[in-house]
């Protein structure tokens, strides 16, 4: 009885274990910007693309206080 | 109308898009075949759309206000927010056409998204169109604010509803399964809904500004 269960069990473990790859698949193999981040290098790209929306947004609020003087002016 | 003369949410949708901009390129995503690193596209291409909504939504509601009051300004702000909204429009196809050409193929595969989203565009280019073809003024706003208020659900039918009901490549449609449930974790949430929120409120600040400088036309050519 005990030695049924045991074999059991252990089909189940084994079962499970058999998942773990399965599971790990997906995605594992995609190739992804992994050593760009690493390295650090990103971090480049991300500050000129924030340079440059900082810069347009200063570029936006100006736009808008010269509004306000006009709009005052009347 | 005081809300758009105010700072601080100008402050505010700077600061979340740029947190966006950091929190979308260095946070981690899900691996994906096919979509590789332009999953991240998600943070910037979709919300161009939300923009585009919620100011030709605007634009719809004072389409409605002008035809009960019969204010030219409320006009001015109908007419603005088309404006942006066309160039929200504009940014959304070509950034959807250079993500498609690197997950789809092609540029453009007459996909049924793509196809009925240039047709939306055509829609909102005849309603300006139709607004600088008629010069007296009180028949172009009422005329307009009509075909505003026919073109808007319109849009929304061939953006929205048309291609989810065939085969279509886009995400959301047909047999595909949407960014949701599988793709989309809990990662990309904490970027998606505030670049959401802030790209619909930068949308605002553009119509808002836009719609101050024509107010300031407006009054101008009233007392010449």
């Amino acid at each position: 009885m005990q030695l049924i269960n045991m074999k059991k069990l252990a089909l189940i473990l084994v079962l499970l274990i058999s998942f773990i790859p399965v599971f790990a698949q997906p995605g594992a193999d995609v190739e992804m910007a992994d050593t760009l981040r690493s390295n650090g290098r990103i971090y480049v790209v991300v500050a000129t693309i924030a340079i440059v929306f900082i810069g347009l947004a200063i570029y936006l609020f100006m736009i808008d206080r010269r509004l306000k003087k006009l709009e005052n002016d009347k | 109308m005081k809300f758009i003369y105010q700072t601080w949410w100008k402050v505010l949708t700077v600061l979340v898009i740029l947190y966006t901009l950091f929190a979308g390129l260095l946070l981690g995503v899900p691996r994906l075949p096919i979509m590789h690193e332009t999953i991240r596209n998600v943070y910037f291409h979709v919300p161009m759309w939300m923009a585009m909504f919620t100011v030709f939504t605007i634009s719809v509601v004072y389409s409605i206000k002008y035809l009960i009051s019969g204010k030219p300004e409320h006009d001015l702000v109908a007419v603005e927010c088309a404006n942006t909204g066309v160039f929200f429009f504009v940014v959304g196809l070509v950034t959807g056409m250079m993500w498609a050409k690197y997950t789809w193929g092609e540029y453009w595969s007459n996909d049924p998204k793509q196809n009925s989203a240039a047709i939306a565009f055509l829609l909102y280019c005849a309603y300006l169109v139709l607004r600088n073809s008629i010069d007296e003024e009180q028949k172009r706003a009422k005329i307009s604010a009509v075909y505003n208020i026919f073109a808007f659900p319109v849009m929304v039918v061939l953006i929205m509803i048309l291609p989810r009901m065939t085969d279509s490549l886009h995400p959301g449609n047909g047999g595909n399964p949407a960014f949701g449930k599988l793709d989309l974790d809990n990662r990309m949430r904490v970027v998606l809904y505030p670049a959401f929120i802030a790209w619909c409120f930068m949308g605002v600040w553009i119509a808002s500004i836009r719609y101050r400088i024509s107010l300031i036309e407006y009054k101008k050519n009233a007392i010449d």
